[in-house]
């Protein structure tokens, strides 16, 4: 009971101290006195991002002799057999579960192991062994991905996992250098006091890391789960030199081979790109806040 | 709630003191384990093959530090360099002052502020190489189109076939995907200034101009600090957005060192060379970052 109450008062006054983007300002102020200007000039701004997805939509509907102009007039006729041709062209649905078993696995094995390995190093950050650890892996973060990309081909090769699984093992251990920058840090704010409260209750260490810790540290889980959403699934290079089977290509590797391979019929080809960035896009879509509200925790802690 | 106080006590020193509980071993070995088996080991046998003239399959040699001394004597090495330079430090330049400059007009007293924000953050949920292939059919096709209708000569072909003017191309796709990341980084930042020093300045009549560079930048620099480390770093890595955009041509003008490495030793047979070739790109990074780093943040001490 204690230690739960303990528990929800460290997340209350987490939640009080954190910086949160959308309560801001009170709404009040907000509409009393809006900068009309400064509206109109975001709105004119905002349409560098919305006017090459619009060109983007309205290209995948079009048939090839609609093509031409100036490429932003509406379809005179809507043609949905470029999205049926690209769904059989690239194996759509393949792709697609591809791209979402390697996301989903990397997105949950990395939040419960980076966790713990951030924990174990922040409350042992006295111990030379966790100390050494912590400057070992944050030395990783200068090590861009292209210097071991040779390397790391053969040996996924020779260990047999040049396959969807050794990529969302990839993912696992290559976000761990920030990763762990990013827990520690918030780690270090939670008073060790309630795990050793735990402790003195009779729990162990693995139950208290999992019944007090990890509870409270769903606001980074979200950032770092946000973060490695968007990265395993946008991800091109990795892909492409890790797998080897074609039958397991990831949705970006799907686009790459299917430019290489039809580079001349552009609405099929846009009908493809669509249905690649229509998964995520949606699920932004509705998530918005909470992802924006996600990445700008990341970067303050 | 008597808890908190009995573990400050005696009681929380005798609990530090004794060694570390088993259980934080096995929270981080596997990890650790899995880490060493796919970072380190690939990149000391890396430095290890980059002493031979291995070229990806079957018999080598010890020949010492010949790559090192090859890559210093090749053009294509030395001109990816140069492209990599000059695209990254242009395009961190270029995504920190619209980023900043974005950031802060979403965080002025405009209306649909949230939806703005989500508007702008869109790009950064998009695959680059997705992005870059649209890019590549605008830049192409639409853009000789308005530059014929205004006359402009150097706009009337595709500038992706200019091998003088390909590199802006990959600059301003690659700005466009990553504004919004150094946006919401910048946002974040903003949101740490107290609204009380805007207040105190306006009442001393303190212009916007002066706001800006006496409160909020100062402010925020850290915030600067970090987007410029990891925008620089993340653009000397350039690889998708050039495939999608030029696949290093026209000829090879702009090929990254990300993608030499890559055709080289995939596909040209150079695994020792190139490997040479990433021991020193990586030494390059770290400098680079190290620098830049030591640079700003002692720009962060005068400005506090």
């Amino acid at each position: 009971m204690s230690t739960q109450n303990m528990t929800r008062r460290a997340v209350d006054r987490e939640q009080k101290s954190g910086p949160e983007p959308q309560q801001g300002p009170p709404k009040k102020r907000r509409t009393s006195n809006v900068n009309v200007p400064v509206t109109v000039l975001v709105a004119v701004l905002s349409l560098t991002v919305l006017i090459p997805l619009y060109f983007t939509v309205v290209t995948a509907l079009k048939s090839p002799d609609q093509l031409g102009g100036t490429g932003f007039e509406l379809p005179t006729s809507i043609h949905p057999e470029n999205f049926s041709k690209a769904w059989e062209l690239t194996d759509f649905p393949n792709a697609l579960l591809v791209s979402g078993i390697v996301t989903a696995s990397a997105v949950v094995l990395t939040i419960i192991t980076n966790s713990m390995v951030a924990y174990a190093i922040a409350r042992n950050m006295n111990r030379p062994f966790f100390k050494a650890l912590y400057y070992f892996f944050i030395a990783a973060l200068f090590v861009p991905f292209p210097i071991i990309m040779l390397p790391v081909t053969k040996e996924t090769a020779l260990l047999g996992l040049d396959n969807p699984v050794g990529l969302f093992l990839l993912y696992t251990v290559y976000g761990l250098s920030f990763n762990i920058f990013v827990y520690t840090a918030f780690i270090k704010s939670i008073p060790p006091e309630l795990e050793e409260a735990a402790i003195m209750d009779g729990a162990s260490h693995w139950t208290s890391f999992w019944k007090v810790i990890f509870p409270l540290l769903t606001p980074m889980n979200a950032t770092v789960g946000i973060l490695t959403c968007l990265w395993a699934w946008n991800d091109f290079l990795l892909p492409l030199v890790i797998l080897s089977d074609p039958a397991t290509r990831t949705l970006p590797l799907v686009q790459y081979v299917f430019q290489s391979q039809f580079n001349t019929d552009y609405s099929t080809a846009f009908a493809s790109y669509l249905m690649a960035m229509a998964p995520l896009l949606l699920v932004y879509l509705f998530a918005q806040r909470w992802v924006i509200s996600g990445v700008m925790r990341g970067s303050i802690k | 709630m008597s808890v908190p106080r009995l573990a400050t006590g005696p009681a929380k020193n005798k609990l530090r003191s004794q060694t570390v509980n088993r259980t934080f071993y096995w929270m981080v070995v596997p990890a650790l384990l899995l880490f060493v088996v796919l970072h380190t080991v690939p990149a000391l046998t890396g430095i290890f093959y980059s002493f031979t003239n291995y070229a990806g399959y079957g018999e080598w040699d010890f020949v010492g530090l010949q790559n090192y001394v090859n890559l210093f004597r090749d053009d294509r090495i030395l001109s990816s360099y140069g492209f990599t330079f000059l695209f990254a430090v242009t395009a961190t330049i270029v995504v920190n002052i619209g980023a900043l400059f974005i950031a802060l007009l979403l965080n002025a007293k405009i209306k649909f502020q949230t939806a703005f924000r989500g508007i702008f953050f869109i790009p950064n949920v998009l695959s680059v190489l997705i992005v870059g292939y649209v890019f590549n059919y605008l830049l192409s096709n639409n853009l000789p189109l308005v530059g014929r209708a205004l006359g402009i000569e150097w706009l009337s072909t595709s500038i992706l076939t200019n091998p003088d003017l390909a590199w802006l191309g990959i600059v301003g796709v690659t700005a466009w995907q990553s504004i919004a990341f150094s946006v919401i980084i910048y946002l974040a930042g903003l949101q740490t200034v107290p609204a009380e020093l805007y207040e105190a300045a306006s009442i001393d009549g303190a212009s916007h101009w002066r706001q800006f560079t006496s409160i909020t930048f100062p402010m925020i620099s850290a915030f600067f600090t970090i987007n410029m480390v990891l925008a620089l770093k993340g653009f000397l890595q350039a690889f998708d957005q050039i495939v999608a955009l030029t696949g290093g041509g026209p000829g090879t003008s702009t090929e990254s060192v990300a993608m030499v490495i890559y055709r080289g030793g995939f596909q040209g047979g150079e695994y020792g060379y190139q490997m040479a070739n990433s021991v020193v790109y990586l030494i390059v990074i770290v400098v680079l970052s190290l620098l830049q780093m030591r640079t700003l943040q002692r720009k962060e001490a005068d400005f506090s």
